[in-house]
């Protein structure tokens, strides 16, 4: 055992992940050697046609076999029905022992249940939203779930941590020599950002569409040269569940309350100046915090550099006003994002290499100015918990959550001080995901905390008397006036889940629960 | 001068709201033990808002309470409870006679002096949901120097009045009138009814921006996202406030050399325009004083 930089015991080694590598601070590890490839492949005019009937003959054609990686990309959401589907393929063809390495996982996929309990999937490393999140944590997986970030993931695979042996990448539309994109369709789906790395890294790449063009498709994301086969399908997924329509900033007292102290924060800053850059979630309070700072910057005269991140009608409509020079998108949220994507040369689909890898030449996040997230908690110390809930069980993935924190100049964390009973600013998360070094604001609706490290932020905010300066002490102390001590979490010693920081080092684990 | 712009009603049973309401720096708080609480709670809203009373966290809010009406046998509880927590005041409904003030001011003294409280400490401030309450707005708002405040109905008016709503709310106007006739000349605030369309803000600036004309000097408010539209009716603009600073300042001048009226910006400065402009520093917190 090892305490690691962010106060965790982490053992030396554990059972299905390996040696255990400790966190030591968030820009402490560095790569060795050169990065990976796959097999050289030829291709000549002898064979012009990549198209196979159906996903069995995908599958039996990319040589996938028992205990091989199967990766996946989310941008279908909850509307997905890709990773189902090849995974019901596999189990009907007998293939077992697979580890899948999605970019995350939603409740669409409570699917993959059965085919956990078969021994059809060894194996998770990615996000477990919901219901197999809730599976693992019982301890219904043999092996433990791996978590990374949209950074930390393609950098796992870049370096050689995880070898992807067949990626299978859902295309809302394709040709039949293999280019794709998700600018049109049925199935829309706009960017393609988490799917690139795993088309250029992958021993075998599968294409599945549900709208197979002419040769070339238009507004081409992932091109032909990475691409070994396209299976056409019926569907690849649901439209309601892809993308959202538009996106309305919420009217919740509260909610707004805590995004309007969290702009005043971003305006007091020295960040919010001429070209300022920045990222928001499309939760309702990160999207209120950039309606109010979009207003300051409309009466300031202010115009932005870039909008970052998972796009919402919200920055399209700031691109399209002039607030911003340009969106780089790596994962478009609704109908609005997905249309102007395809139309709008200043909407630029980036992918997750590009946007949060931290073993590469430089990338995107490292030029934001400010960013606003949430959590599920955050702590004295300014350690920030998205990946588990006040029960312990292991529900959402980490997301940009690591990345974009490491890589603002202004990081902040909006949350009520309470959500019903119970506390989310708390003496020590459950599950540290973002290390508090990297945190500079605690926004609630009963003040906005700033990290003790932020002089200067201090000083800034203290310019403007509206904005409610308290301590991080001082919050943890309300809430627990307000709801009394939680009881702690009661788990056995079995780890179901390993969290690691986007240098692929590990930074917490998840325990299972006890029944 | 106490600043009362809004006054947002908490519901007596809900923590949740009781608990943030002040975040939302309304000029007071209103947690309400009526309408709000349906008969089966009343008990039970009754002590949650006492043991958030003790709490006493509440930031720069006027902390009231609505009773419930003295037509019931539960307003004598009411005050009972939450009095001794050392209030501001108390809210109570269906005003209808000074005689009623005074049974209230009686009671209220009682407690006060059981709980060592100052005796006319807990302010009183009257709404006037029946035609004979807005009849008797005068005597009422007069009947006991705690009052400190006198409120027109909405809905309970409206069908006292043999009425209904209206877009222009037109058959409100007279007894808005009368409040704050009343008001202002018993020298205590005209405080308007609730706009009980929450999600329409532009319906509520217009109707504030009405209600401002007429003399009111701030409205009950049900939802916290009505609060800055009000504040920013009610705030004095910069432009006012330059204005105002000007002509109190020749104000004084004129004082010191012994002159009567001075002229500020070719226009005539007599006490009215002194007074007024001093109502606006008042109320954009620039001077004290006031009623």
């Amino acid at each position: 055992m090892a305490v690691n930089a962010a106060g965790r015991n982490i053992p030396n080694t554990i059972p299905g992940y390996g040696d255990v590598l400790p966190f030591r601070g968030y820009t402490k590890r560095l790569p060795k050697g050169n990065r990976v490839g796959k097999k050289n492949r030829a291709a000549f005019n002898t064979k012009t046609d990549k198209t196979l009937p159906n996903i069995k003959a995908a599958i039996k054609a990319s040589g996938l076999e028992s205990g091989m990686t199967v990766s996946f990309h989310h941008h279908l959401r909850n509307g997905d029905y890709v990773v189902n589907m090849v995974l019901d393929a596999c189990y009907e063809m007998g293939i077992k022992d697979l580890v899948v390495f999605p970019t995350a996982l939603f409740g669409v996929h409570k699917h993959l249940t059965k085919h956990i309990q078969k021994g059809v999937i060894k194996q998770i490393q990615g996000s477990v939203n919901g219901p197999i999140g809730q599976l693992a944590s019982e301890g219904g997986m043999e092996l433990p779930v791996v978590l990374r970030s949209h950074g930390g993931r393609p950098r796992a695979v870049m370096s050689g941590d995880v070898h992807i042996d067949v990626a299978f990448v859902a295309a809302p539309t394709a040709d039949r020599y293999g280019n794709l994109t998700g600018a049109h369709g049925e199935s829309a789906c706009g960017s393609l950002g988490y799917a690139h790395t795993d088309a250029d890294f992958a021993e075998c790449v599968v294409a599945v569409t549900d709208n197979l063009v002419s040769y070339p498709a238009l507004d081409i994301q992932i091109p032909q040269t990475q691409v070994d086969y396209v299976v056409e399908v019926d569907k690849i997924g649901d439209p309601s569940g892809i993308v959202s329509g538009t996106t309305r900033v919420t009217r919740d007292p509260m909610r707004l309350l805590i995004a309007r102290y969290a702009a005043l924060l971003i305006e007091a800053s020295p960040y919010f100046r001429e070209g300022i850059s920045f990222q928001t979630g499309a939760g309702g309070i990160s999207l209120a915090t950039a309606a109010y700072v979009r207003e300051a910057m409309r009466e300031r005269n202010i115009k932005g550099s870039f909008g970052l991140g998972g796009i919402t009608s919200f920055f399209v409509g700031m691109l399209e006003e002039g607030l911003f020079e340009q969106i780089l998108d790596v994962q478009s949220f609704d109908l609005s994002a997905v249309e102007s994507i395809s139309r709008n040369a200043k909407h630029v689909e980036i992918s997750a290499d590009w946007y949060a890898n931290p073993w590469n030449a430089g990338c995107v996040v490292n030029m934001l100015d400010t960013v606003v997230l949430g959590a599920t908690e955050v702590d004295r110390k300014f350690n920030a918990n998205v990946n588990t809930e006040a029960d312990g069980a292991l529900l959402h993935g980490i997301g940009g959550h690591q990345d974009t924190a490491s890589g603002a100049k202004l990081t902040i964390i909006t949350t009520p001080l309470l959500r019903g009973r119970i506390p989310s600013v708390v003496d020590s998360v459950y599950t540290v995901t973002t290390p508090g070094e990297v945190v500079d604001a605690v926004v609630t609706e009963f003040g906005v905390a700033i990290n003790p490290n932020r002089k200067d932020l201090i000083e800034a905010a203290k310019s403007d008397p509206e904005i409610p300066l308290v301590s991080i002490d001082d919050l943890v102390e309300k809430a627990e006036k307000l709801t009394g001590s939680m009881t702690p979490v009661e788990v056995e010693d079995r780890i179901i889940g390993v969290v690691e920081y986007r240098d692929g080092s590990v930074i917490d684990v998840v325990r299972q629960l006890k029944k | 001068m106490k600043l009362r712009r809004t006054k947002l009603y908490l519901p007596g049973n809900n923590p949740n709201m009781l608990l943030r309401g002040h975040l939302f720096r309304p000029d007071g708080v209103i947690l309400d033990l009526e309408d709000a609480v349906s008969m089966s709670e009343k008990d039970a809203a009754r002590i949650l808002v006492r043991e958030i009373l003790k709490q006493g966290e509440f930031g720069e809010c006027e902390v009231t309470v609505r009773i419930n009406g003295m037509d019931t046998d539960m307003w004598r509880r009411d005050i009972e409870t939450v009095v001794p927590c050392g209030i501001d005041g108390i809210r109570v409904p269906k005003a209808e006679s000074p005689k009623d003030m005074q049974i209230l001011d009686e009671a209220l003294s009682e407690i006060e002096e059981n709980s060592g409280i100052p005796i006319g400490k807990t302010l009183v401030f009257c709404l006037l949901e029946t035609a004979l309450g807005i009849w008797n707005a005068y005597d009422i708002a007069t009947s006991t120097p705690r009052i400190a405040g006198i409120c027109p109905g909405g809905e309970d008016l409206r069908a006292d009045l043999k009425t209904d709503r209206s877009d222009s709310g037109e058959e409100l106007i007279g007894p808005r009138r009368i409040v704050v006739l009343a008001a202002h000349a018993a020298k205590v605030d005209a405080l308007d009814t609730v706009y009980s369309n929450v999600t329409d803000d532009e319906g509520l600036r217009r109707e504030t921006e009405w209600i401002k004309q007429l003399g009111f000097q701030g409205k009950s408010v049900i939802h916290p996202n009505q609060i800055p539209v009000i504040h920013d009716v009610f705030t004095p603009t910069q432009k006012e406030i330059d204005q105002a600073q000007k002509i109190v300042a020749a104000a004084k001048d004129a004082a010191r050399k012994g002159l009567g009226a001075v002229s500020v910006d070719g226009r005539m400065v007599d006490k009215p325009v002194v007074k007024r402009a001093e109502y606006t520093l008042q109320r954009a917190g620039l001077l004290e004083g006031g009623e």
